[in-house]
This record gives structure tokens, sequence and C-alpha cells, in this order.
């Protein structure tokens, strides 16, 4: 199942579609002798949500690491705002505007809540109070928990921590490599809606998911990777219809 | 030992546990950055010493300085020792481990390199400043000046005393308050996300080898001054204080700077115990006792908290 579906389709409604922010062209990625990703291609518009979906080993955590600099592809392009950033380390990238909130979260276990956000702003002279105040705003749970190892915190508020700290580099596009995993199913309604407010804010965002049901609900518009290659991509609600879609992804019998 | 006798070990052990100190840090922040054995810290003490030896040993005159004079001397010795030790940190960084980094080489290769670098480096000193212990020039009357209960303490011991806690003051600080401590903090506990967040882990590390470095040479031309300075002065010392970052817990500041305390305590008041013969099997008895009960170390629990 490696053929593009007719679910593609240009965007609705007449309205000029937003410019593209990040495009990954044919992008093929080996470990080893390993192909990883087999000819990847995905847009990302100014303002959207989309969801990159697929079964664990499919490639969407690969796809993610190459868009954010971590792995170099061996062949294809990544691409900001038209101009080609593949083979830039990721230390230099975060100062492209791309902020990734990595599997597992990552965050420093033994710094604080503060310093791990100070952190986050590590690419820019000082630290804006103003963004701090913002991920406070976006999660009083952290704000509560300032002087708090990162280490000691329940795995929700870790994820917080880590998207709040991705914020306070000010990124223009936001990749979330399955902020659900391991949390319960409130705190995951929680993180969704308030990355649904950043999105709402301007941020534009990338998101992984294995849960695929709530990513489609909150995103604009679906990729689905089967084996290191796309296999369906469409609008987000068409996806969430698609009877394909259901059967692999939202466990129920085809 | 009486009791004078046991102040006077007790202020004895505190000058050298500090000095372990300065140099036990060297190998903490290394191996919290990189998990590396950086064996070849001894070598870069000891070109602190000769950093200190060869620039007093230009400047100095015939007759021994007094006054701001000795203050002057002694700042050079110490900055010239400091950078030294800086450069060697440095170049080692650049030309031994930063090509195995590259290539992702197995951990056991780093270890054996460090080692060889260690053999190369006190090798390349007894050849280019010869194989016989060098007496520090004097760049004061090493008079007694001082009095903790009743023990004396001269003004190269106190001068000892009062540079390593400055130093370690000010470690400590950059490490915790600064920037570039929290970047070298970031690498210690995760480096792959320390890079997305825009860290540059090249400078990150070698930043961390040149801080080490400068403590590690600074404290070889504080050594030096204290008895004299030679090509394989590092060894033990190095080892000491390896031991001493071990048992605080490696890759913990804060441990590394109580385990050369304790080390350096344990160390004369074995000697004042049951003589000079003992003298490093109190602390090495000290060191497997404690990880026996803490593998971890004092801090270890604490490990990167402070690195």
């Amino acid at each position: 199942m490696s053929v593009t579906t007719d679910l593609k389709k240009e965007p609705q409604g007449g309205e000029p579609a937003a410019p593209v922010v990040l495009e990954l062209r044919d992008l093929r990625v080996f470990y080893g002798a390993i192909e990883a990703l087999k000819g990847v291609n995905l847009t990302v518009r100014r303002g959207e949500v989309v969801a990159l979906l697929g079964a664990n080993g499919a490639g969407k955590t690969t796809t993610l690491r190459t868009a954010s600099g971590m792995i170099a592809p061996r062949e294809g392009q990544v691409l900001l705002h038209g101009e080609r950033i593949d083979g830039i380390k990721s230390h230099d990238l975060v100062r492209f505007g791309i902020g990734h909130v990595p599997e597992g979260r990552g965050v420093f276990p033994r710094m604080t809540v503060r310093e791990n956000l100070q952190m986050g702003a590590y690419r820019f002279k000082s630290v804006d109070k103003a963004d701090m105040d913002r991920v406070f705003t976006l999660f009083p749970r952290l704000g509560e928990r300032k002087s708090q190892l990162g280490g000691t915190l329940s795995g929700g508020e870790q994820q917080m921590l880590a998207i709040g700290r991705a914020l306070m580099g000010k990124p223009e596009v936001l990749l979330l490599d399955e902020p659900s995993m391991g949390l319960a199913p409130l705190i995951v309604q929680q993180i969704f809606e308030i990355v649904k407010e950043i999105n709402e804010q301007g941020t534009t965002v990338l998101l992984v998911e294995q849960n695929a049901a709530q990513a489609l609900r909150m995103a604009d518009r679906g990729y689905v990777l089967e084996t290191g290659a796309v296999a369906m991509e469409g609008e987000a609600s068409e996806l969430l219809s698609d009877p394909r879609v259901r059967a692999a992804y939202l466990g129920e019998g085809a | 030992m009486s009791l004078s006798e046991f102040w006077d070990f007790l202020v004895l052990g505190v000058v050298l546990g500090s000095l372990y100190a300065v140099i036990a840090i060297g190998y903490t922040l290394v191996y919290g950055v990189l998990q590396l054995l950086n064996f070849a810290h001894s070598e870069v003490f000891m070109f602190g010493g000769y950093g200190g030896l060869l620039a007093l040993t230009a400047l100095i005159p015939e007759s021994t300085p007094s006054g701001m004079g000795s203050v002057a001397y002694v700042l050079i010795g110490m900055l010239a020792g400091a950078a030294l030790g800086g450069a060697v940190a440095f170049g080692l960084e650049r030309v031994a481990y930063r090509p195995l980094r590259r290539h992702h080489a197995p951990r056991l290769v780093f270890l054996i390199t460090a080692i060889g670098a260690s053999f190369f480096l006190y090798n390349l000193a007894g050849k280019l400043f010869g194989r016989n212990p060098l007496p520090m020039p004097s760049m004061y009357e090493n008079k007694k000046v001082l009095s903790v209960f009743g023990a004396e303490l001269t003004i190269t011991q106190v001068l000892i005393l009062v540079s390593a806690v400055a130093m370690m003051v000010g470690l400590d600080y950059v490490v915790n308050r600064t920037k570039m401590g929290s970047g070298i903090r970031a690498v210690a506990q995760d480096p792959e996300v320390a890079s997305l967040m825009g860290v540059d882990i090249d400078k990150v590390v070698s930043r961390t080898f040149v801080l080490g470095g400068l403590l590690g040479g600074a404290a070889g031309f504080l050594f030096g001054t204290n008895s004299q300075v030679w090509y394989t002065m590092g060894f033990l010392p190095g080892i000491t204080a390896f031991a001493a970052a071990v048992l605080g817990g490696i890759g913990n500041v804060r441990g590394a700077m109580l385990g050369g305390l304790v080390l350096g305590v344990v160390e004369t008041m074995t000697v004042g115990l049951w003589g000079d013969d003992w003298r490093y099997v109190g602390a090495f008895v000290v060191l497997v006792l404690v990880l026996m009960v803490r593998p971890t170390g004092i801090l270890g629990e604490r490990v990167g908290r402070t690195a």
C-alpha cells in the first residue's frame, strides 16, 4: 500500500492557500543498510496543524528528526520557506525557527523547571521574560513547580515542560513527537487543547502521533506513513472517515 | 597523636585536600560531558607546574622579591600555570579525543587513548625540560604567617588554601549560574536534546576541557611551589584526585570538591598515625569502603545537578 490515494486534494473553498513553510522532498534516509525513509514528500503550510500518523517503525520519528537536522538524509531535500536546510546541524537550525519536542520529552532531569525553560532560550542572548510568562500561562502547573527538578515531574508535566521549553525558542514551526505517549487520556486531551491554542496563537505544528483519532480531530491535514513511505494523505476530516484509516489506525474492523 | 599534632595534620590535610579538589574538578567535568576518564589530566596538572616555573624563571630576579613584588610574581606564576594547563587540555581534546568522537569510537578506545596521551605528554615534558625535579624560583620568603588551633601555616600553605577555595567558588558559579555552565550541564544530561536547544556540543566539550585545564594547571603551579616540579609529578596527585572525583560521585562538581578534601585529610591523618609508608593506604581504603556502601559516591545520586 505505497501508492498515494485519491484523497489528496488542494485546499478547498477558493481562498488562496497559505504559503508553504516546511517541505520535505523525496527524503531517503538510511540507518546503515536499512532504508528507513523511501522517498517521503510532505508539506506544511503556515498556520496549519499537520498530523503524521503510522504504526511503530513506519518512519515518523525519523521524518521529524531529519526535518530538524538531527539526521542527514542520503537523498532528497528539506526546505524551509523554499530554502534548503538539510545538512545544517540541529544546533544551528534552531535559529531558523524550528522547535523540536523530541520523543520521550527529553527534559533535563537535574535542572529545575525554570532552568529547563531557560535552556529553551539558549539561542538568544537573554531569556525573554514575556515568553516565560506565556509558558506559565499556558501551563499553570509549570508555574507552580518552577524550582522543582525536571526529573521529579510527572509524565504529563514533563511533556508540558518539553513543549514550553520549545516555545522559549520562539519557533515558527513546532515539531511534536508523540506528545501523548504514556499519558492518561485526560492529560492527553489537556495537552492537545494547549497545542491547539499554541497553533491559534500563530505557531505552525507538525505532529507525530500514534493516537490517530485524537491527532486527526485537531489537525487540518494528515499523512499516513507506512514502512518509510507516505501511504495516504489528505484533509484530516477525510482521513478520519476513510475506512482504511479507521481499520488500520482507529482500531475498527474493516 | 597528641591534640596539637591532630590539628597540625588536619590543617595540612585540608591544604592538600583543597589541591586534590581542584584537580578532581577537571576529571569530573570531562566525565560529565563525555563519560570519558581523562587520565591525561594528571599531565595537564604537570604542565601547569612547568608553566609557572618557566615564566618565573624567566622573570624573577636573583634576590627573593617581597611585598607587592611577591604578590605580582605569585599571580604571574599562577596565570602562566593555568594558561599552559588550559592550552594542553585544549590541544588534548582537539588532537586526541575529537577525532575519536567523529568516528564514534567505542569507550575503550577513548580510555586507551587517554593513557597513551598521558605517556606521551609526560615523556614529552621529560624530553623538553629534563628529568630532574626543579625547584620553583622563590617568590617570597616562606614564613609561618598564620596559626590555626596551634597549627602553624606557611605563606605557601595559605596561598594554596586561599587560591583553591577561590577557584572552587568561581567554578561553582560558572557551572551553576552562567550560560556557559548551563550549556555544560545540558550536554552532561542529554547531549542530543541540548543540541536541539542550540547548544554546539563541540564548543561545550572544548570549553569544558579548557575550564578543567585552567584549574588543573593552576593547581600544578601551587603544588610545584609547595614542593618541586618534575615530569612525573602528575601521577600520584592525578590518581588521588581521580579517586576523589569517584569518591564524591563522578560527574558531580561539588562531589569532587568534597572527595578531594576527604582524601587529603585522610592521607595526612594516616601519615600522622602510622607514618609516611602508609600515606596512600588510608585514602584508598576509605575509597573502597565508601564505594562498597555507596557505589555512586558520596553525592552520586545528585550527579549532574551541578555538572
